[in-house]
């Protein structure tokens, strides 16, 4: 009704700064409860995007998270290698489309190095079917070159043409870096938000050599073309399987599951990322229960400023009733005006919320290459929001059902 | 019903009509006959508690009487209508002035003279094209300046916010007024003046004047008074 929504308005607009207060408390607990939420779809999302267009990983046996996790996350160890005979043998099968040999164990300052071959290059997918993108630089060809993630070069400033040293083992501290190489930068990749940036990337053969404790002191740099001894590799950590028909993925998956040689695991990485996110998904809710509170916090300090309210109101409340106001529209008018400061403090929230984005989106771009697209309402974010708002108008409830029993009691006698 | 033909139409009639306030024994009114005629000006007395506002908030039908009384206001049932009639009959037909603190503190002069014709389309109605127009020239009759129509309410002073009220009461032309000792706080002159004005606007627009106060020094200024213990069989006396 008319009326009511006028006398809401100037009766909020005339305890402004109370009204206001109330409004950005709502705001901000709206604010961390819609941030929360963006940054659990967004954290969830690009963790799925780790890894794409993969059929199967293959590893040691073992359990399915514990290979997606050090295969794709780089975190922890296998627990057994694989035989290069057996890989070859495996990925020489007629339904493989390609693959990508992969061998974890070493570290440069911190950062997991990988040999792999070229073939990761090409085949390596994540996100929405993206390949992996040279911000400068080619793949590796020579023994000692080396390819960099984004991370790598930034935060230890390498850039093409870098002398790195690595050693052969994980910690940085080790003192097994009697095997310290001289390798040279020649490609920096594109940031992905993913694991990759963190990675230095080698050849197979270099992380042979690495091991084998091949040492070409005084050759450094001296010339390309030195006389090298050819290194092979005896065994990798892992492989990745990209099929030529998807509906091949299981029969594949059984096969190299049940193979005779060497007791293997091979997994589907969305399946296993979905596992994955479901171990973490207590954290997740616990951090959605938080903001939870502080919306309800929020709230419960609106009614608290609405019941005060309403004792200095009683004698409005009873002009209104001489005035010919129903107790229903007594009833009406408190409900009102918290619909309208739940209301209120959510638009100030989400404009908060987008404020924040737009400010922080392209920090994050080129931080961590993630795009915080800011996208409009999820219909998820929208229930949300629902929620919050029918919140408010059920705690409204409360001090309106006490201005209408009051109305009903006092009638026209003005009480102060 | 309400036929104009006959002038000396009562406009308020009450029988049997009994009260007690929820978990009291006692009634607090008890009036077995009572009548006012249409254009009448009438003064209720009684000492504080005699139950002066009870019987006012029953008038207007805020609250409901005990069964089996009778109100009849311009003919109409008040004992019949359910709360929501009540109300409505309330807005349309009663101009109402309370004893002090009569405006609401966050609208405008004009909003708080226009406030009932917020409620009742039918008093909406009877007032011209205009309704802002309107409520000027009532405040204006009532020596309210200009200035003071621009200022805020809670800067009035008492005497001014109770000609607001007034204009308040009187705007769309309700056939009753009801004023809740609505000069006790005004110096006795201001008091004067301001129930002299009220009459004028009563006089002119034909309503009818129902008037309560304890001080009995203003009996002489109405048509007609009366006692509420006289009538009031079980007044309660504090
Ligand atoms: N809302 C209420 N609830 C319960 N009892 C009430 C209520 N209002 C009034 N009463 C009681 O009804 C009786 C009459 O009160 P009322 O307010 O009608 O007196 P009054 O004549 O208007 O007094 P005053 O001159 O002080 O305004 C008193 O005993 C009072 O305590
Ligand atoms: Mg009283």
């Amino acid at each position: 009704m008319k009326t009511i929504a006028l006398l809401t308005w100037k009766s909020i607009n005339n305890r402004r700064s109370s009204a206001l207060l109330t409004v950005f408390t709502v705001a901000i607990s709206m604010l961390l409860l819609l941030g929360v939420e963006r940054i659990r779809t967004q954290a969830k999302d690009s963790f799925a995007n780790t890894i794409s267009n993969t059929d199967l990983i293959v590893g040691a046996r073992s359990g399915e998270v514990n290979l997606l996790l050090y295969s794709v996350f780089r975190i922890g160890n296998a627990t057994n290698n694989i035989d290069w005979q057996s890989y070859q043998k495996l990925a020489g099968q007629a339904d493989v489309k390609w693959s990508i040999p992969i061998s974890l164990g070493d570290s440069h300052r911190g950062f997991r190095v990988m040999g792999t071959n070229t073939d990761y290059f090409k085949f390596y997918q994540y996100g929405n079917r993206q390949a992996l993108q040279f911000d400068s630089g080619q793949p590796f060809a020579q023994l000692f070159d080396t390819v960099i993630g984004a991370d790598v070069a930034r935060k230890l400033g390498y850039s093409v043409g870098s002398k790195i040293i690595i050693a052969h083992g994980i910690s940085d501290k080790s003192f097994t870096r009697h095997d310290n190489l001289p390798f040279k930068v020649v490609g920096i990749l594109a940031p992905t938000g993913t694991p990759v940036d963190k990675t230095v990337h080698l050849s197979l053969a270099a992380i042979e050599a690495l091991h084998s404790g091949w040492n070409p002191a005084g050759n450094v740099g001296t010339s390309k073309n030195q006389h090298q001894p050819t290194f092979h590799p005896e065994q990798i950590t892992a492989f990745m399987l990209g099929l030529k028909s998807k509906i091949k993925t299981f029969s594949v998956q059984r096969k190299i599951n049940n193979y005779p040689t060497e007791p293997l695991t091979a997994i589907m990485p969305g399946v296993a990322l979905h596992q994955l996110w479901s171990m973490m998904s207590i954290a997740e809710q616990a951090l959605l229960a938080i903001s939870g509170f502080v919306v309800v916090a929020g709230l419960l300090g609106m009614l608290s400023c609405l019941l005060t309210s309403l004792q200095e109101r009683r004698r409005e409340m009873a002009i209104l009733r001489a005035m010919g106001a129903r107790p229903g529209h007594i009833f009406a008018l408190l409900v009102a005006e918290a619909t309208l400061i739940t209301a209120a403090g959510i638009s100030l929230g989400v404009s908060f919320l987008y404020l924040l984005l737009a400010a922080i989106a392209p920090l994050i771009n080129s931080r961590f290459g993630i795009s915080i697209e800011s996208a409009s309402i999820s219909t998820h974010e929208l229930k949300l929001i629902v929620t919050v708002l029918l919140g408010g108008m059920l705690i409204g409830l409360i001090p309106a059902f006490r201005a209408y029993r009051q109305s009903l009691a006092d009638g026209m006698t003005i009480r102060i | 019903m309400a036929t104009l033909a006959n002038m000396t139409m009562n406009i308020l009639e009450l029988d049997n009509l009994t009260y007690s306030w929820p978990k009291r024994q006692q009634l607090s009114i008890d009036i077995e006959h009572f009548a006012l005629q249409q254009g009448q000006k009438l003064f209720i007395k009684g000492p504080s508690g005699s139950g002066k506002s009870t019987l006012l908030n029953l008038l207007t039908g805020i609250i409901p009487a005990n069964s089996g009384s009778s109100i009849k206001v311009l003919g109409q049932q008040l004992c019949e209508m359910s709360g929501a009639r009540r109300d409505k009959f309330r807005a349309d037909h009663i101009g109402y002035i309370f004893q002090q603190f009569n405006l609401i503190p966050y609208l405008s002069v004009i909003d708080n003279v226009l406030l009932p014709c917020r409620f009742s389309s039918s008093r909406a109605d009877r007032v011209a094209a205009d309704p802002k127009q309107q409520a000027r020239k009532l405040l204006s009759k009532l020596k309210l300046s200009d200035m003071d129509i621009l200022t805020p309410v809670s800067a009035l002073s008492i005497g001014q916010q109770q000609r607001v009220a007034a204009a308040r009461a009187l705007i769309g032309s309700p056939e009753l007024i009801i004023a809740d000792e609505p000069s006790s706080a005004l110096d006795h002159d201001t008091r004067s003046a301001f129930i002299e004005l009220l009459m004028q606007e009563c006089q002119s627009s034909g309503a009818t004047l129902i008037f309560v106060s304890h001080d009995p020094s203003l009996e002489s200024l109405f048509d007609r008074s009366v006692q509420l213990q006289d009538i009031n069989l079980q007044g309660v006396t504090q």
